[in-house]
């Protein structure tokens, strides 16, 4: 038997059952490890019991561990997600989150955040987000009506913006001479050491609606890669589409980066891993991207935080520096 | 039985500048249809226009008796398939995931496949010859694969009228008559209605029942090849020189070109024997 069939359904419970079991796995992790040492028995009690026994270690574990694993997931769903998303729009597996200059509206909106002096939160990651919503209405504007359909407007409107954003955001780095340098340079690197519940929320609310949004475009990518006079034929309502795909994932990733900075990678190589692994199926690859992205996101995060003796790393770091041997790796392999 | 195309006063603009200009034909059910012409003479425009990926055309356009504007995105999907000139994948789909991509149409929004939608995709991988291919990657097939694989997704798409277009363009001369051969087969087998635009004049002449002979957005000639394949209308068509016998396989018109040389050569001879 053919590997996509009739069995479809049971393939796509299979993956997302597997990545769900590492997902949790990740997750259970995520909360037990950390720089301070809390044994398993120590969580379930915790658990179980409640704050009143030991307070400490349930804040620790719930109220510092647990939004931060959350947030972590979050971020690598909606990133991955959003990778694959735009992989497929532009027909470019060269694709990621940040190609359409996202990332770097959001980055200037932080910066003047940060400069007018307003608080992490909710301050900067309203502007972070003003700014990136700025970029995908120009975006919106510079690749409007037709012209959207030919993909290379697209990919060279957002290559524009990346450049032109990255200019000022140097010019801004320039100018900064005092201890907000440092603020700005390490949400530029993406930072998730300061999250809470209340972020999670933020993001959720916007991340789980997005992602069934994309999950029922799933099968109008795959034909969307056929090329689009062909999808135009197999009945795809190829502007509506497109569009409803651009906005969603801009969103999507809009609100990842206003909270988190833009952390870098995942976006890239989820995308192409989950591909190599279970192949070009959209309608697996959106599950297996949301919680696969989600699971190494959680172990990337957590090793950022217990790797160095003192202090932690920017995930980003640890994002890339795993993720490209991994792949290469893989790449290797999957060569017929 | 109303017919399968029926094209009346077509007229079709890029902008300002015309590419179709009052075309008027009739496609029957199960016909065997080629639009021949010249680069730029608007053939695959007319295609677009059949499968409605452009629109805003003036005149009348009726597929199966109803216009073409009547018709929902996915009803068409359901009448036309297109199998384009080149297809690129840039992503590693195998043969089979793409054969099937053609039941869409037929399926939900997610397009989960039942079991006999994979029989429909064997059997269109069979018909093209393909389904030893089930496994491969899209990606690593020759170009004649492709085409066969592209063609067996149209198939299993189950159109009531198959668009191709310029099918045999990049293909060898194997692969071009058996591109041709399956769409002949095709025909007789499904009565499926299979509109082709095609450079080669002597492919159309061997399969076509019908032709439509474009220059610059006109009809320089439509009807039989024998109607239509004759020195005066390709002249006219393509403006070069040519020359119109029969095919020594004997029942078709064949169309050779003729080089520069061979004609300064022959005006010479000829200016020679007239001096002499």
């Amino acid at each position: 038997m053919t590997r996509t069939s009739p069995q479809l359904l049971r393939r796509l419970l299979r993956v997302s059952l597997l990545l769900s079991a590492l997902f949790i796995a990740a997750v259970f992790l995520g909360i037990c490890m950390g720089s301070t040492h809390i044994n398993v028995s120590q969580v379930f009690k915790s658990l179980m019991e409640g704050s009143e026994k030991n307070a400490m270690v349930h804040t620790i574990l719930w109220h510092i561990r647990l939004p931060r694993v959350l947030l972590a997931a979050l971020v690598g769903a909606a990133l991955s997600a959003g990778g694959l998303v735009f992989q497929a729009l532009l027909r470019n597996p060269l694709a990621e989150p940040y190609i359409l200059g996202i990332s770097s509206g959001s980055g200037i909106g932080a910066i003047l955040g940060i400069l007018a002096g307003l608080s992490r939160f909710p301050g900067v990651s309203l502007s972070a987000f003003a700014g990136s919503m700025a970029t995908l209405l120009l975006l919106l504007f510079m690749s409007s009506g037709e012209s959207m359909l030919r993909r290379h407007t697209l990919l060279l409107s957002g290559v524009m913006i990346n450049a032109f954003c990255g200019a000022l955001i140097m010019f801004l780095i320039s100018i900064t001479h005092d201890a907000r340098l440092h603020n700005i340079i390490f949400w530029l690197m993406g930072d998730l050491s300061l999250s809470d519940m209340h972020n999670v929320w933020v993001v959720a609310a916007i991340l789980l609606p997005s992602c069934i949004l994309i999950f029922f475009l799933s099968n109008a990518m795959n034909l969307l890669l056929m090329g689009r006079e062909v999808a135009h034929t197999m009945g795809i309502h190829i502007t509506m589409v497109t569009s409803i795909l651009l906005v969603v994932t801009s969103l999507m990733v809009s609100i990842t980066v206003s909270q988190c900075g833009p952390v870098g990678f995942v976006g890239l190589v989820m995308p192409h891993l989950m591909r190599l692994i279970f192949g070009p199926d959209h309608r697996v690859l959106v599950p297996a991207c949301i919680l696969g992205g989600g699971t190494y996101m959680i172990l990337c995060d957590l090793l950022a935080r217990t790797l160095p003796d003192q202090g932690e790393m920017p995930a980003g770091v640890i994002t890339a520096m795993i993720g490209a041997p991994l792949f290469i790796i893989l790449l290797k392999r999957s060569r017929p | 039985m109303t017919a399968a195309i029926e094209a009346i006063h077509l007229h079709y603009a890029y902008g300002e500048y015309p590419v179709l200009k009052d075309i008027s034909f009739l496609v029957d059910r199960e016909d065997f249809f080629i639009v021949i012409g010249p680069n730029g003479s608007g053939k695959t425009t007319l295609l677009k226009l059949i499968a409605a990926i452009l629109t805003g055309q003036q005149g009348t356009l009726r597929l199966l008796g109803k216009p073409v504007q009547r018709y929902s995105r996915s009803e068409m999907a359901k009448t036309i398939a297109l199998v384009p000139q080149v297809t690129t994948v840039d992503f590693p789909f195998s043969v089979t995931e793409m054969v099937l991509m053609g039941r869409s149409p037929h399926l939900g929004i997610l397009g989960m496949e039942r079991r006999a939608d994979l029989e429909i995709a064997r059997e269109a991988m069979a018909f093209t010859d393909v389904l030893y291919l089930a496994d491969r990657k899209v990606g690593s097939l020759s170009g004649g694969e492709l085409q066969r694989v592209s063609i067996a997704r149209a198939i299993c798409q189950q159109p009531r009228i198959l668009l191709l277009d310029e099918p045999t363009a990049a293909l060898d001369l194997g692969h071009q008559i058996k591109v041709m051969d399956l769409m002949e087969k095709l025909g007789e087998e499904t009565r499926l209605t299979i509109v082709m635009v095609s450079h080669d004049v002597n492919l159309a002449a061997m399969y076509a029942n019908r032709l439509l002979l474009l220059k610059k957005g006109e009809i320089v000639s439509q009807g039989s090849p024998d109607e239509v394949l004759t020195y005066p209308n390709l002249e006219a068509a393509y403006d070069c020189p040519l020359l119109v016998d029969q095919s020594p396989l004997g029942g078709f018109q064949r169309v050779t070109q003729v080089p520069r040389k061979l004609i300064t050569e022959c005006q010479a001879h000829h200016s020679k024997a007239q001096g002499s």
